[in-house]
């Protein structure tokens, strides 16, 4: 079944039905063995291969490090790097399957534009001027308010950097932001509230080192399944750390936990009241550490004393013993890993219950040290750059747009006047950039690299607002997606492999990824597209000087070093030579905050912060005021019912999540013939007990119903406790969004897409 | 005392505040957000004069004869579009920000008086009406620029 390598041994398992490969166990501290995993195309023998060009993998957060084999010219598969710190030679079926096969597949190669109604080949300077001609004219006519972009979490940095300075600086606009709102918006922002800034506190080999590992609405088996791989290597190895997990499923991941808590969809912050409060009331926490590192421990108290194991027992409907259970094994375990995701994330008071999970690790000093700290997830491969060099809503580098003074660097760093960057109010975030649209001040939205026609919630009214004849939809993708097609003008991007860039991963770790192949003719790399926007507007600064002084991938990483100087996510030491060879880097060293000091700062954090039950920002003088100076926040919330609640006419309470096949709206998996015949359709899931009530059986074709819309999808009965349904969200066909409601968190704005009350009927 | 008057005054305030949050999130129902955090905080300001109720029992509420000036009924209508929306916010900035100088009278009276009792409301209630103002100036001010410039209603 295997053979050895120098670098370990390659499985040559079917990876579609063995999804982690094989076991290689590892006792606590010792290094996680190598094992290398490749794919080449059928027929392609290694000796084949002209060459093998550096990268990483692009299909999900971890970030494998990876090397893409080229043949004449084309890529022919894709191998582990076995001495990258992330992976150590691993790869996942995502990665091995649908990393490559896409690229030679109905490749977008020529610029559209809709004429008389329909979408016609042109060519790009025909293309190109359109879109000057509109952004133009709305300058012009109102300003740059008219001007929205929405991005993705799977561009390079180099893209990103570029899009935020044009925005920022060359537009002037606030409305930018990218589908990172619906995939880790949350993660930033409980960071953000907890320790003053964007940033990873543990690293991967925390993994190696923790005695008990909590993952919170995080279903690592099937989105990370590298990063699961290392956790089941740990859980067959010697000194197995305990594993508590929180998801209304079943999952795979839930099936090797030793405490599994099911909470209903909507009450997480109830649940993680009562664990914090177990921590408190039974003295798990450490004093000094809280006394000296942070602030806010009496409120925390005083807030989380009503939530006693019977009472959160009641509102979550899981067992008061494993309540304690679990706060006793985060309590009394030396080294505790924690990770967060979307189960949190993208439900009922998402950034207050992430900010649980940072205050059960402030209050016990879990953070920073070997083993011990949080990763709150990132979804997306590059959504850590998206919201690092300000292609989302914040300031480039986690400068803090309520701070003049980091607004004034910006404005030096590019000679442009500070009033141009916008810093009036908090930055727009998309589901208020689709709202403007739909009222018609919007006129001018840019696309990139994503497909709101299937990811955003409430499609129907998606739809609605792309079609609008007063909106102008400039959408920039490797392929034809649900948005192309109500898009006016449509550019033909190159992929990963084609072009040159950086990216960092869930754990701050940065990957060069080298151009392998060159791109289909008439298709052209982001960065190529936006610096060709940029001369044609003839975005200036104060000297006359072109704004983007950048031409190519390396000037742009450059020009991000000396803007992220100084800043927590530091990249000046950083450079492409040092990224060439060996591992991927992590900005801020191997963890961050190992001495208590956080970057809370007034004159240095990233935000101050925000009242968790509204999203009412804290005022700067307010901020000032609880001198924060390096101490964390214990921040507070009691728990509030979600507003949809299943009722007579919609009984259940619906999630959206994942399969380990696919990755987002599947342009890339699904044209992997592999990942395609393992998951081809979308499906919903239903607890044993409510199928029988329902009367269903395995396979039945139901209708799903919720106020907004309805799917007609099989049903396949498993993993959900009872009251809920689980429906994959990839699927542009009978797509789960129809059904999700337009409601986001009040602090992170990330949409509810975890709870959606809906009813079943048989077909 | 005049005490009861202004307890009598507070409890309607709350009342009328209360109401006014509700009429805003079903009038602005296509502002999700705005929808979400009215009902919340009008649901919290409910908690306020429940907690306030047994004061105003023990004072026994009085109603003064002077004319009533504020009417919950005033935002039954509520505005349309983006600068309807500003308007409508604001006027519950100005509702509300009636309400918490008048907790701070309340407040200063139970200090005169030693009614720990009363104390004890105020100081549970002032952090939620700051956080009232505090989120209805985020919401306004994040509104106001693309109500007064770009909105085409
Ligand atoms: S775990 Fe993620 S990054 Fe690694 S190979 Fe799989 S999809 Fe790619």
């Amino acid at each position: 079944m295997f053979r050895s390598n120098e670098g370990g041994y390659r499985p040559e398992v079917d990876r579609i039905a063995d999804i982690w490969g094989s076991r290689t166990p590892h006792g606590r501290g010792t290094r996680w063995p190598v094992r290398v995993d490749q794919r080449l195309a059928d027929g392609v023998e290694e000796s084949d291969v002209d060459r093998w060009v550096q990268s990483a993998c692009v299909l999900c957060s971890n970030g494998c490090g990876c090397d893409i084999a080229v043949r004449d010219g084309r890529i022919v598969g894709v191998r582990g790097r076995a001495d990258d710190i992330v992976n150590r030679g691993r790869l996942g079926p995502k990665g091995l399957h649908g990393s490559w096969q896409a690229h030679g597949k109905d490749r977008l190669t020529t610029p559209l534009i809709r004429r008389d109604g329909e979408l016609r080949e042109t060519d790009w300077d025909t293309a190109m001027s359109a879109i000057v001609r509109r952004s133009q004219d709305l300058l012009a006519d109102t300003g740059p308010l008219s001007h929205g972009f929405y991005t993705s979490g799977q561009l390079f940095l180099e893209e990103y950097y570029t899009l935020g300075v044009i925005g920022k600086a060359g537009i002037g606009t606030p409305h930018m932001d990218g589908n990172t709102r619906l995939c880790t918006a949350t993660a930033a922002a409980a960071l953000k509230e907890s320790f003053g800034s964007d940033g990873q506190p543990a690293c991967h080999a925390d993994i190696d080192l923790c005695d008990a590992l909590f993952l919170y609405g995080h279903n690592m088996a099937a989105t990370q399944t590298v990063m699961w791989a290392r956790v089941l290597d740990r859980l067959e190895g010697p000194g197995r750390p305990r594993l508590v997990v929180v998801d209304p499923r079943r999952t795979p991941t839930a099936e090797a936990a030793d405490v599994h808590l099911a909470p209903l969809p909507g009450t997480n912050q109830a649940l993680l009241n009562g664990l914090v409060r177990e921590v408190v009331e039974r003295g798990w926490f450490d004093r000094e550490y809280v006394d000296r590192h942070t602030l806010g421990f009496e409120e925390l108290k005083a807030t989380v004393a009503p939530y006693t194991p019977e009472r959160v027992a009641e509102i979550c409907r899981v067992s008061p013993a494993d309540l304690v259970r679990a706060a006793e094994i985060f309590g009394t375990s030396d080294r505790v890993l924690s990770t967060v995701l979307q189960g949190f994330y993208q439900s009922h008071q998402a950034t207050a219950a992430s900010c649980q999970v940072n205050n059960l690790h402030l209050l016990r000093g879990q953070i920073g040290r070997p083993g011990s700290g949080v990763l709150q997830m990132n979804g997306q491969p590059t959504a850590q750059n998206t919201r690092e060099c300000g292609a989302d809503g914040d300031l480039p580098g986690f400068r803090n747009w309520d701070n003049p003074e980091h607004v004034e660097e910006l404005a030096r760093l590019w000679n442009v006047d500070p009033l141009t960057i916008p810093h009036w109010a908090p930055p727009t975030h998309a589901m208020q950039i689709w709202r403007y649209a739909e009222q018609g001040s919007i006129r001018f939205l840019w696309i990139s690299a994503t497909n709101p026609a299937v990811s955003l919630p409430e499609l129907a009214r998606v739809r609605e607002i792309l079609r609008r004849e007063d909106l102008f939809v400039v959408a920039q993708d490797a392929f034809r997606t649900e948005t192309t097609e109500l898009a006016d003008v449509v550019l033909p991007a190159a992929l990963w492999g084609e072009k040159q860039g950086t990216f960092t991963n869930l754990s701050r770790v940065v990957h060069l990824s080298e151009q392998a192949v060159e791109p289909p003719a008439g298709a052209r790399s982001d960065l190529d597209i936006f610096l060709d926007y940029a001369s044609r507007m003839g975005f200036r600064d104060r000297a006359g000087d072109p704004l983007i002084k950048w031409k190519d991938a390396e000037g742009a990483f450059d020009a991000w070093r000396e803007c992220s100087r100084g800043r927590p996510c530091d990249y000046s030491e950083l450079s492409y030579e040092r990224l060439r060879g060996g591992s991927g880097i992590p900005w801020g060293g191997e963890r961050l905050y190992a001495d208590g000091v956080f970057p809370t700062a007034a004159e240095y954090c990233e935000d101050y912060g925000h009242d968790l039950l509204t999203g009412a920002s804290t005022t700067p003088a307010d901020y000032r005021a609880r001198r924060p100076d390096g101490r964390a926040f214990l921040k507070a919330a009691e728990y509030t019912p979600a507003r949809e609640q299943p009722d007579d006419e919609y009984p259940l309470l619906c999630t959206t999540g994942r399969s380990v096949y696919h990755f987002h709206t599947r342009t890339k998996t699904r044209r992997a013939p592999e990942l395609q015949k393992a998951a081809p359709d979308p499906w919903v899931e239903l607890s044993p007990a409510d199928a029988d009530e329902l009367g269903l059986g395995e396979g039945d074709v139901v209708r799903v119903e919720s106020r907004r819309g309805s799917v007609e999808v099989p049903v396949h009965i498993g993993r959900c406790r009872d009251g809920v349904a689980f429906l994959p969200f990839h699927y542009g066909f009978q797509a789960a969004n129809e059904l999700t409601a337009t409601e986001w968190d009040p602090v992170s704005k990330q949409p509810l897409f975890k709870i959606s009350a809906v009813r079943i009927r048989r077909v | 005392m005049h005490l009861a008057t202004y307890l009598g005054l507070l409890q309607t305030s709350l009342r009328t505040l209360a109401g006014a949050f509700r009429e805003v999130a079903s009038g602005h129902g296509d502002e999700p957000d705005v929808r979400r955090t009215c009902e919340v905080l009008a649901s919290r300001i409910d908690g306020q004069a429940e907690k306030l109720a047994p004061v105003v029992d023990r004072y026994g509420e009085h109603r003064e004869a002077e004319p009533e000036r504020l009417h919950a009924a005033e935002f039954e209508q509520t505005r349309t579009g983006g600068v309807g929306l500003l308007r409508d916010l604001q006027d519950l900035y100005a509702l509300s920000s009636f309400t918490d100088i008048t907790w701070t009278v309340v407040g200063q009276a139970a200090q005169g008086l030693r009614d720990q009792e009363l104390i004890d409301v105020v100081n549970a209630c002032e952090q939620d009406t700051a956080r009232q103002l505090a989120w209805l100036k985020t919401r306004i001010k994040q509104g106001a620029p693309q109500a007064l410039i770009a909105a085409r209603d």
